[in-house]
């Protein structure tokens, strides 16, 4: 397990480098976007219109903060992770078309993804569920916010990190999947569970 | 008289409390629960949560961005006059909460997609109403994030499975939700009743306090072995293996029909957020789960 400090934009190079078990912070660019938004990019990428920012080596974040205005500044007041699995329907495409290199979230994600991640360089990085205020902490500054139409915790927040972690590596370039691993040693002990049980 | 604003500004404090301060018992259990995990993943993950708990409480945010959709829970006295404007009360209590807390905005039309902005829509904030003797409101906020809630399940088993269908059924459950309800979770299981008194009993035992036993010597029995049987899976704290995957579990149930067998189970992550009061007659109001601040 070796602790990594990233900067953004981060190389695909870097990305490879990571193995799952890793611990990595990130200073720099992140983004905000759930379903919503990653249904909209991959809508505009299709109908080839511009989306609102370059997410080149940037880390995407699932989550919906909390916000407030405060003399016309946006200040992040809580956002941890968010279920990430929701976002397996479109996170293959938008890895393949964004070229982002962290998929940042909670729970893990599903085969589909880890095969992009392998293919293309990217990483998941886990953030302890809930943890709101912690990561609200590492955020300097919001940068803007695009398609706020969408509602707050759709929208897409471009957020300035720095030290945004701990993230675990749970996904990985070598198609390693952390959760997976737990999901079936946790498999192996349901007969055993049954068992104590007598069911 | 039970003031209709004392009722309001009852409701936004209990929501800035139960979303800012984790009730002791649970703090207690997490502490616990990082004392003697016994991986290094889940320390790490209990230790993120102890430190997290610790910040929101001090800066009084809330200690997840998901504050959930607005549950309230009304014991009301039969003879508490101004009955009908406590409805009101609470819908204005939780657009101010939002603002002021602030709280996220979670209201969400299922066919239009449109989000509230303000946590009010149809049938939100929902109201649990129980009539009860007396001249005082016993109010409850019961803020309930979405990741816990989805992994709920309801099993119409059979009368045949019984007790043993009942454990299998939450063994089942709990394994598949993995990771997804933000672990160390809570669980509320119910059994009896039909569809819809089973999981809300389920849902209702999940703001049983957890350092007060059972009194119920059969349910005790039932739970503790359910807790253990959890804590076997090595499902661990946010699924990422340990020893932590519930810090309790507490049952309830209901008599049921001779054909059926409903038994829900209904799960609380570890930002376990409840705060009540009760408002008296002379305006007195009593917090029963914070030291207000």
């Amino acid at each position: 397990m070796t602790v990594y400090k990233l900067r953004t934009p981060i190389s695909e190079e870097d990305a490879r480098k990571l193995k799952v078990n890793d611990t990595i912070y990130i200073t720099g660019t992140i983004f905000t976007a759930r379903d919503e938004a990653h249904h909209r990019a991959l809508e505009f990428h299709k109908e080839g219109k511009e989306i609102p920012l370059d997410l080149q080596g940037l880390a995407v974040f699932h989550c919906g903060p909390i916000v407030k205005k405060k003399d016309d500044k946006w200040i992040i007041v809580a956002a941890g992770p968010t279920t990430s699995t929701r976002m397996d329907l479109f996170e293959d495409e938008f890895i393949r078309n964004f070229n982002v290199r962290v998929v940042i979230g909670k729970g893990g994600m599903g085969r589909k993804t880890t095969d992009a991640m392998k293919k293309y360089g990217a990483v998941y990085g886990a953030f302890t569920g809930g943890a709101a205020v912690l990561a609200a902490k590492a955020v300097k500054n919001v940068k803007s916010v695009e398609w706020h139409d969408l509602g707050m915790p759709e929208a897409m927040w471009v957020l300035n990190v720095e030290d945004f972690g701990p993230l675990t590596v749970a996904i990985d370039t070598y198609g390693n999947n952390l959760f997976e691993d737990i999901r079936k040693s946790v498999e192996e002990t349901r007969q055993k569970i049954y068992e104590k049980l007598s069911v | 008289m039970v003031n209709e604003k004392t009722i309001e500004d009852v409701a936004v404090k209990l929501l800035q409390l139960a979303v800012t301060e984790l009730p002791k018992d649970v703090k207690a259990a997490l502490q616990r629960a990082y004392r003697e995990e016994e991986s290094d993943a889940g320390k790490t993950q209990l230790k993120a949560i102890l430190d997290n708990v610790d910040l929101a409480e001090k800066t009084r945010t809330p200690m997840c961005q998901d504050t959930g959709i607005i549950i309230f829970y009304v014991k009301a006295g039969a003879q508490v006059e101004n009955l009908g404007k406590i409805e009101n009360a609470l819908y204005r209590a939780t657009i101010r909460a939002t603002k002021e807390v602030p709280l996220r905005p979670n209201a969400v039309n299922p066919f239009t997609q449109k989000n509230s902005g303000d946590n009010t829509g149809r049938f939100l904030p929902f109201i649990n109403w129980e009539v009860t003797s007396g001249d005082s409101v016993e109010l409850t906020v019961f803020p309930k994030g979405g990741g816990s809630e989805n992994v709920c399940a309801l099993g119409m088993l059979r009368p045949g499975d019984g007790v043993k269908g009942l454990k299998k059924f939450v063994v089942d459950t709990l394994i598949k939700s993995g990771a997804k309800p933000c672990p160390p979770n809570i669980l509320g299981v119910a059994v009896g009743g039909g569809a819809d008194i089973v999981m809300k009993l389920a849902k209702k035992a999940l703001l049983k306090p957890l350092d007060t036993p059972n009194p119920d010597p059969e349910l005790a029995k039932l739970e503790s072995e359910l807790y253990e049987a959890a804590n076997m899976t090595g499902i661990g704290p946010m699924g990422l293996g340990g020893t932590f995957t519930v810090l309790g579990v507490n049952v309830d149930y209901a008599s049921r029909h001779p054909a059926s067998y409903p038994v829900a189970v209904a799960f609380q992550c570890w930002a376990a957020r409840r705060a009540s009061a009760r408002i008296h007659e002379d305006g007195k109001v009593e917090y029963l789960t914070h030291e207000a601040v």
